[in-house]
């Protein structure tokens, strides 16, 4: 494996912008990586080598030119989940649906890393459109846990999580619904954030919950993560549940904390966060995190957000109903996959034969249930109740948010499952969510950092700080702190005891 | 099924009873420059498929921008409707599959319209006075367009294959939607035309849509149910759809309550169905079956933000409201001081903006109103087109009315000139000049030119008296030079031949 792949994308940068190395090397670099381990990972769909290549010369070129890099990440190549539009490739959102779909438009988040420099590599594996905790929903097959192959790297951005873990990419884009950026980030020792609703466009988002998704930054450190937020977020005219006020000063707020000093902060332990879904590693690993904050100076106090319990059952309702209205523009007509197109067939026999050949069994399971939740007759109790709880919930965060600067709690109750474990179960699966999904329905930011591995099986656990709305900085000072507390306590990075792949295979 | 197998009851037996409740659904497309989520031209007519975006053909992962004039224009009409404003108030998701419909549903408003409980007072032919409740307007997106090709109605059932143009997709829409409206007995099917007609005649006032029938951009849906003399209970409705005119709009209306009373009477139900009026037999014939009542599992649409209008915006797009109509036939009434009679008929020509435009040209109002409402609506009605349509103008119509005041066109010639006019032979004096309808008409200008030429050389005079008549050449060259060489010499020479004689 080359040196260059086990870089931070800040230190890439320094690197390129310093002409120490080429924006090419570094691509080829995690090119190399990628078709040396790619087969066994599978976190990508799709490998743009060449446009890769030719972005990456293009950042050289404008550097030999003495030209300022376009961004603090310009020439650091990136990994895109493929849930956002990008021309010139297939956006295949893990579905049949659109196996061979390429769209005419790029998306916000994609036009935003071009014009800062970044090279993108490709598009990475996740479950059929967005729905999922493992990566097991993708038509396309499952994405393998670099820590383990035989284990789920999460979900629904399980490519992403595992192209950084894997050292395929240093950064990548995720986005999350119910915790798909933060706990793929958990089970695969990385960091993902989830910004606060309406702070990175959602145009070119392929929907799945619109009044949920986020998308946010993937990296393997609390400060590469920041920059990348930083690339990607701010008002967009296109989406207008945009918010139209800066992107907070996040990477400040990281480098800040890299000192170590959380004196004076004020941080809430979830009680809700605990019970018999928990592993003890987790609570375990959760436990010594916390003392970490403690320990640096941090105030900790029991906060209740009793709401909470109810996150789960109203996401449910509130994911799928948007869902299956999000879903039924997927009917052969105009694009996609098109199935029964034979001699008198009518254009609803068309419809029918291809969305029951196209949608996967998790997406058929949740255009099924927000179909009836949303029916008349049906609406009041369920979708209806569903935002009451969404509200109780907004009002939980208020209350703590009035008491404590941040809240935590684990990321997510277990560490990385093995692959088929949950398969049969779906409330298992959804259960990977229990913590992530209140920060969804609040619509608030919160991010995922490694903390440390799990007694039993020696996976990572992941820590997550959740912040009041715009106030993304405060989670990234805390995460920055811990960070830097935690590689000391480990001698090193914790990502750094990932195992060889190539000699795994 | 044809509409000769379809039993319908005498009018009258209708009406001796049944009472008719109507209720009528009116789109209107905007004519805003772009569509109501993206910036896609609106412009009609274009090669299918050119004025389409991602947004608005709905491939995943667009999102929808609102139109800030889109929503303006539905506050206007609100206003204008006499409604109230929504302080607040969202879009929402119709969920239903159709393929001329990008997303799948049709983002719309359900239970939250930004305008509601508002009135039109329409004035029927007779000048009964009739106040239709309105109960909403709101805004959402039009659908793409199928046409579909093989079949033999153009319908999709038995169609071969089917084309979709989304140019229309997304087009703004306001749904105008009436209160049930009852009481109008016998005349229910005018009350019907003459509340899309006010409609119409209000939304072109304020300038908000092109209002044309025949283009789609207005479409009314019109809701007939029947009620028996003694029940309290409104019958079960039909919905009847594609009605494209508002003749049509009276017919589809009247043959409803027809069929309805046929079938009530003979013992059967009225089926809540959709129906589908046909221009060329002038019935309606069975669509959709609605009896299951379709369920368009409405929500909040995610994707927009909620409209809160403030209320100084409010105010002060109220101020940009125009005259209404019927504000304005109480003004002209006044200013051109009209019988009732003398308004009623003016305003069943359709001519009170091209009269007030032809008095703003000059004309006075009687001269006015003579010629649009007697002389051009009579060529109007021969043509079978519009008033409106007739290719002369106010201000031309102004010229004849200027030129029989000055006395030199008589009311006979003068019709002639308007005729030309409608033949395109130019303008009223280009007419009258082609026509040699002013040399005519000169004559007594021209005579009063060659006494003063007499007078002025009266030897000369004598002589021509005399029987020299070469010497009339003199004359000629004064008169040609008095009228600044626009008289006809010839004519001339004969006139002054004639005086000496």
């Amino acid at each position: 494996m080359s040196e260059l792949t086990r870089f931070s994308a800040a230190e890439l940068a320094e690197k390129i912008h310093a002409r120490e190395v080429s924006s090419v090397e570094v691509t080829t670099a995690h090119l190399d990586r990628i078709a040396a381990v790619d087969g066994a990972v599978h976190a990508f769909l799709h490998v743009d080598t060449a446009g890769a290549l030719a972005a990456a010369k293009a950042v050289d070129d404008d550097i030999a030119a003495g030209k300022p890099p376009a961004s603090p990440l310009a020439g650091v190549p990136i990994a895109v989940k493929d849930v956002l539009t990008r021309m010139g490739a297939p956006t295949t959102c893990g579905s049949r649906m659109l196996e061979h779909w390429e769209p005419p438009y790029s998306s916000t988040v994609v036009r935003r890393l071009e014009s800062a420099g970044l090279v993108v590599l490709g598009k990475t594996n996740m479950d059929e459109f967005a729905m999922g905790s493992s990566t097991e929903n993708s038509a396309f097959g499952p994405t393998h846990n670099p820590w383990d192959l035989d284990r789920v790297p999460g979900g629904s951005g399980g490519g992403s999580s595992a192209s950084l873990a894997a050292f395929e990419a240093p950064l990548a884009i995720g986005t999350d619904t119910g915790g798909s950026i933060r706990q793929p980030a958990s089970v695969t020792g990385t960091v993902g954030v989830k910004p606060t609703y309406g702070g990175v466009s959602r145009y070119g988002l392929v929907a799945f919950s619109s009044s949920l998704d986020q998308a946010g930054p993937c990296a393997r450190t609390v400060l590469d993560a920041a920059l990348l937020h930083e690339v990607i977020g701010g008002h967009d005219p296109l989406d207008s549940t945009s918010i139209n006020a800066p992107v907070p000063p996040v990477v400040a707020a990281a480098r800040e904390g890299t000192g170590g000093d959380l004196r004076g902060v004020k941080v809430g332990v979830v009680s809700e966060f605990t019970g018999e879904w928990y592993q003890a590693g987790v609570t375990g690993a959760f436990e010594l995190a916390v003392d970490a904050l403690r320990q640096l100076g941090a105030e900790i106090v029991k906060v209740s957000c009793p709401s909470f319990d109810y996150a789960m059952p109203a996401y449910y309702l509130i994911a799928p109903s948007e869902v299956s209205s999000n879903l039924a523009r997927f009917d052969a007509m105009r694009y996609g996959l098109r199935v029964g197109d034979q001699d008198g067939a009518t254009a609803e026999e068309v419809m029918t034969q291809t969305r029951g050949a196209g949608f996967g069994a998790e997406a058929k399971r949740r255009i099924m249930i927000g179909t009836y939740a949303l029916s008349s007759g049906y609406y009041d109790a369920y979708y209806g109740q569903a935002q009451k709880v969404r509200t109780l919930i907004s009002r939980d965060f208020e209350q703590a948010f009035n008491q404590v600067d941040v809240l935590v709690s684990p990321t997510t109750p277990t560490t990385a499952f093995r692959i088929g474990e949950r398969v049969d179960d779906p409330v298992a699966m959804y259960r990977a969510d229990l913590c992530t999904i209140p920060a969804n329905l609040a619509g608030t930011p919160a991010i995922s950092v490694p903390a440390g591995l799990s007694d039993e099986d020696g996976l990572p656990v992941g820590l997550q700080v959740m912040a009041p709305a715009l106030r993304e900085p405060r989670m990234y000072r805390v995460a920055a702190a811990y960070e830097f507390a935690r590689d000391i306590a480990l001698g090193g990075s914790l990502i750094n005891r990932v195992p060889d792949l190539e000699v795994a295979r | 099924m044809t509409s000769s197998t379809v039993d319908l009851m005498d009018y009258d037996e209708v009406l001796e009873r049944f009472d008719p409740v109507l209720g009528l659904e009116v789109h209107v497309e905007l004519n805003t420059n772009t569509k109501m989520f993206c910036g896609c031209s609106t412009t009609f007519g274009g090669e299918p498929n050119t004025q389409v975006c991602p947004t608005c053909l709905g491939l995943p992962g667009s999102l929808p921008v609102l139109n800030r004039v889109g929503v303006e224009s539905a506050i206007r009409i609100g206003l204008a409707l006499g409604c109230d404003i929504a302080p607040w108030c969202r879009f929402a998701r119709k969920n239903y599959f159709y393929p001329d419909m990008p997303k799948n549903f049709q983002t719309s408003q359900y239970d939250e319209p930004i305008a509601f409980n508002g009135e039109l007072v329409l004035e029927l032919a007779d000048g009964e006075v009739v106040t239709v409740g309105i109960e909403r307007a709101h805004m959402e997106e039009d659908t793409g367009k199928s046409l579909h090709v093989g079949g033999a109605t153009g319908r999709i059932h038995g169609a071969e294959h089917s084309l979709l143009d989304y140019n229309r997709a997304g087009v703004p829409l306001i749904e105008v939607v009436t209160k049930p409206i009852t009481g109008t007995g016998a005349r229910a099917p005018e009350v019907a035309r003459a509340y899309v007609t006010a409609l119409r005649d209000l939304l072109r006032a304020l300038g908000v849509s092109d209002v044309r029938m025949d283009q789609g951009s207005l479409r009314c849906d019109a809701n007939v149910s029947l009620m028996p003399k003694d029940a309290t209970e409104f019958g079960t409705r039909t919905e009847t759809k594609n009605v494209n005119s508002l003749r049509s709009v009276e017919r589809a209306v009247r043959h409803e309550m027809t069929r309805q009373a046929a079938v009530l009477a003979a013992g059967g139900t009225i089926m809540q169905e959709t129906r589908h009026f046909d221009e060329a037999t002038g019935g309606t014939r069975a669509g959709r079956r609605k009896e299951t009542s379709e369920d368009y599992r409405y929500f909040p649409e995610p994707d927009l933000v909620p409209i809160a209008p403030a209320a100084d915006w409010v105010e002060r797009l109220r101020t940009t409201l125009p005259e209404m109509p019927w504000q304005r036939r109480k003004r002209v009434q006044t200013d051109w001081q009209l019988s009732d009679l003398e308004l009623r008929d003016l305003v069943n020509a359709g001519a009170i903006d091209l009269v007030a435009s032809t008095v703003d040209a000059g004309a006075t109002p009687d001269q006015a109103r003579a010629w649009w409402v007697n002389y051009l609506s009579q060529e109007a009605n021969s043509r079978g087109t519009e008033l409106a349509e007739l290719p002369i103008t106010p201000v031309q119509v102004a010229r004849v009315a200027a030129l029989v005041t000055d006395g030199a066109l008589t009311n006979k010639l003068a019709r002639e000139v308007v005729d030309g006019v409608l033949a395109g032979e130019g303008e009223p004096d280009d007419v009258v000049a082609k026509r040699g309808l002013a040399v005519v008409s000169d004559e007594g200008a021209l005579t009063a030119a060659i006494d003063e030429a007499l007078a002025a050389q009266p030897d000369v005079a004598e002589k021509i008296r005399g029987g020299k008549v070469q010497a009339a050449g003199a004359i000629v060259g004064a008169v040609m030079k008095a009228t600044k060489g626009q008289a006809d010499a010839k004519r001339v020479r004969e006139l002054i031949l004639e005086r000496c004689s």
